[in-house]
C-alpha cells in the first residue's frame, strides 16, 4: 500500500509534483500514466525518499521508506534513469545491493537466471544494452521479496519478447497480493498491463479509476458521413444530445448517435449518403484528450512563430 | 517468481552495508589500479632515488651530502601514492553519483549514512593494510640499497618508525578527506580539482601573502600538518608531527561532517 497526500514538489521555480493526492492498493496492476515530464518520476523518488517533498507526505505501508528495517523487502524499485556503476559486473552489482540486507548469494544467482542475464551476469553492465539494464533493474528490485514493486517505464528498450514477458510477471506479481505501481507514458501499454490507473498531467492528479472505466468513459464514438446534402442532414440530426461538426466538402462527423440511426435518417428523409462509418476514438486519443491542457511541451510553434524567433534571434 | 531463497526478513545493520561497500570496492577496476598504482609508486621510487643518490654520492658536493636526508629517499613515493589514493577516494563516492548507482545505493540503506561510514571505514581500511607494509618495504629496500655508501639511516633512529608508520597513517586519513569531498561536491572532476587545490596548489601559493600571514597560515594547512607525521627533522613555521597530524584529523572529521549533513539533507 502506497499512500500520497497532497505531494508537493518544487524544483526551484518549477513546480514538477502540484498536491498530489493517491493510493496504491495491493493485489492490482495499478498504472502510473501521464505524458513525459508529467512528474512519475519525480513522484517515484518522493516515495522512496530520494527526494524530499517541500509539501506533503507519502508512506508505503503506513511509514516512510526510511523507517523500514529492511528496505529492499518492503519496495523493489525500478528506476527510469539508470541506477548502475557501469564499471561494476551484473552479479556483483546485485551482490553489493543483497549483502546490505543479508540476502544470500543463492538468491542472487536465482534471479540472474530469473531475468534471463545467466550468459552476461560476469559483464560490466556499462557494455550492456537497454533492455538488459532494464533486466537488470528488474532483477535489484526483486531482490528482496518485495511487497512492494515500482517499476518507472520498466517496457523502455525491451523487445516484443521482453514486454510480453515483463506483463505477465506483473501480473503474477499483483495476483500474488503484492502491489504493483508502474509507470508509463503510453496509454495502449497501460491499457494492457493495468487493472487501475492513476493518471497525472503537469504534477497534478488527473484521474484515479479503474482501467475499464477510463476506457468506457474516454472513448467517445463518432460516425462519420459523406453526403452531397450535409446542412440538410445537418438540421435533421440535431438534438440535445448531438454534436455535429464538419460541413467542408460533405464531410460531417456525428457525436450521440448510433451509425444506424444516422443511416435510418437519411434513408426517412431521401438524404443520399456516399460514406456512413462509426469511428472509435483510440484509447491514444482519449488519453491525449485527457492530459491535453496539462501537457507542458506541445509541439504548437508554428512555422511563423519559428521564422520570428529566427528574426529576433 | 517464488520467494523461497529469501527465507527470514533480514534487516540492514552497519556490518552488512560494511561487506556491501567492500564487494562494490574490489568489484571495479579502478580500485584495483590505483592502489596498485599506489603500492608500486611507493617502493618503486624509492628504490629508484636511492639508487640515483648512491650511484651520484661520490660525485656530489658537500653541502649537497650535508642535506641529504635518507628517510626523505624513503618516503618520496608517498607523495604520488597520496595523488593516486585521493583520487580513488573521490571515486568511490562521486561515481556513485555520475552513474546513478547513488539511487540504487539509497533504496537500498534509505538512512543513508550507513553508506558513507561503511565507504569511509572500508577505503580507509584497505588503504592502511596496504600502506603500512608497502612503506616498510619501501623504507627497507632503500636503505638497503643506500647502505652501499653507509648512508642509510637505522630503523631504530628516534622518529624514524613513527615516521615510517605515520605516513601510511597520513595516507590513510588522506583517503577519508578525499573520499568526503567527493561526497560534498559529488562530482569526479570538482573533487579531484577540490583536492588537489587543497593539498598540493594551497601551500604553494602561500608565498604571495605576507611573511607573517605566510608563516601564522602555512603550518595549519592540510597537507603541510598532516606531512609532519612524515618527517624526522622540524623545520621553522611547521607543527611537531602529532600536533600537525592531529590538525589534519580534525580536517578530516569536518569534511566527513559536513558530507554527512549534506548527504542527508540533499535530493539525490
Amino acid at each position: 500500500m502506497i499512500e500520497a497526500h497532497g505531494l508537493t514538489k518544487n524544483y526551484g521555480k518549477k513546480r514538477a509534483v502540484d498536491d498530489l493526492s493517491f493510493a496504491v492498493r495491493p493485489g492490482v496492476v495499478t498504472g502510473f500514466l501521464g505524458p513525459n515530464g508529467s512528474g512519475k518520476s519525480t513522484t517515484m523518488r518522493l516515495i522512496l525518499g530520494l527526494d524530499a517533498p517541500n509539501a506533503g507526505d507519502v508512506t508505503v505501508n503506513g511509514k516512510h521508506f526510511r523507517e523500514h528495517p529492511a528496505p529492499l523487502h518492503e519496495v523493489g524499485a525500478l528506476l527510469e534513469a539508470r541506477s548502475v556503476h557501469t564499471g561494476r559486473s551484473a552479479y556483483n552489482h546485485l551482490l553489493a545491493l543483497a549483502q546490505t540486507h543479508g540476502i544470500r548469494r543463492r538468491r542472487v544467482d536465482e534471479l540472474v537466471e530469473f531475468v534471463g542475464l545467466s550468459e552476461v551476469a560476469r559483464k560490466r553492465a556499462g557494455q550492456f544494452s537497454l533492455g538488459m539494464g532494464q533486466r537488470l533493474g528488474i532483477a535489484s528490485a526483486l531482490l528482496g521479496d518485495p511487497g512492494i514493486l515500482l517499476l518507472d517505464e520498466p517496457a523502455n528498450g525491451l523487445d516484443p519478447e521482453g514486454i510480453h514477458w515483463i506483463r505477465n510477471l506483473l501480473r503474477d506479481l499483483a495476483q500474488e497480493g503484492r502491489t504493483v505501481f508502474v509507470s508509463s507514458h503510453l496509454m495502449s501499454e497501460m491499457a494492457l498491463m493495468a487493472d487501475h490507473l492513476i493518471v497525472i498531467g503537469r504534477g497534478r492528479l488527473v484521474a484515479d479509476t479503474s482501467v475499464e472505466a477510463f476506457v468506457h468513459g474516454a472513448s467517445k464514438k463518432l460516425v462519420r458521413v459523406r453526403t452531397p446534402q450535409a446542412t440538410e442532414l445537418r438540421e435533421l440530426l440535431l438534438g440535445p444530445e448531438v454534436t455535429v461538426t464538419g460541413g467542408e466538402r460533405g464531410l460531417l462527423e456525428i457525436a450521440g448517435l448510433s451509425a444506424e440511426q444516422v443511416g435510418t435518417t437519411a434513408a426517412a428523409h431521401g438524404v443520399v449518403l456516399h460514406e456512413l462509418t462509426p469511428i472509435n476514438a483510440s484509447l491514444e486519443e482519449a488519453f491525449m484528450e485527457l492530459t491535453r491542457d496539462a501537457v507542458e511541451f506541445q509541439a504548437e510553434t508554428t512555422l511563423q512563430e519559428l521564422e520570428e524567433e529566427e528574426v529576433v534571434a | 517468481m517464488s520467494a523461497s531463497t529469501v527465507h527470514a526478513v533480514t534487516r540492514v545493520t552497519q556490518r552488512r552495508v560494511f561487506v556491501s561497500e567492500w564487494t562494490k570496492l574490489r568489484s571495479v577496476r579502478s580500485t584495483r589500479y590505483a592502489l596498485l598504482a599506489a603500492v608500486v609508486l611507493t617502493i618503486a621510487l624509492a628504490a629508484i632515488f636511492s639508487g640515483v643518490i648512491v650511484t651520484h654520492w661520490l660525485h656530489m658536493r658537500p653541502q649537497e651530502k650535508a642535506g641529504f636526508n635518507p628517510l626523505e629517499a624513503s618516503l618520496v613515493g608517498l607523495n604520488f601514492a597520496q595523488l593516486a589514493l585521493g583520487v580513488l577516494g573521490v571515486l568511490v563516492i562521486s561515481a556513485e553519483y555520475s552513474t546513478g548507482m547513488i539511487r540504487a545505493s539509497f533504496s537500498a540503506v534509505p538512512k543513508r549514512l550507513p553508506v558513507l561510514w561503511a565507504k569511509a571505514g572500508v577505503f580507509a581500511t584497505v588503504t592502511l593494510v596496504l600502506m603500512v607494509p608497502s612503506a616498510l618495504v619501501a623504507f627497507f629496500v632503500s636503505q638497503s640499497i643506500l647502505s652501499g655508501q653507509h648512508i642509510q639511516i637505522a630503523f631504530s633512529h628516534a622518529g624514524v618508525a613513527r615516521a615510517v608508520i605515520g605516513a601510511s597513517l597520513y595516507l590513510t586519513v588522506l583517503s577519508v578527506f578525499a573520499l568526503g569531498l567527493g561526497a560534498i561536491v559529488r562530482n569526479t572532476a570538482g573533487g579531484i580539482a577540490a583536492l588537489a587545490g587543497i593539498l598540493f596548489v594551497l601551500p604553494g601559493i602561500m608565498h604571495v601573502l605576507p611573511q607573517s600571514w605566510n608563516d601564522a597560515i602555512s603550518p595549519y594547512l592540510p597537507s603541510n600538518a598532516g606531512q609532519q607525521i612524515m618527517s624526522i627533522v622540524r623545520e621553522p613555521n611547521t607543527l611537531a608531527p602529532w600536533t600537525g597530524f592531529a590538525v589534519f584529523c580534525g580536517y578530516t572529521v569536518v569534511v566527513m561532517a559536513i558530507a554527512a549533513v549534506l548527504l542527508v539533507r540533499r535530493d539525490t
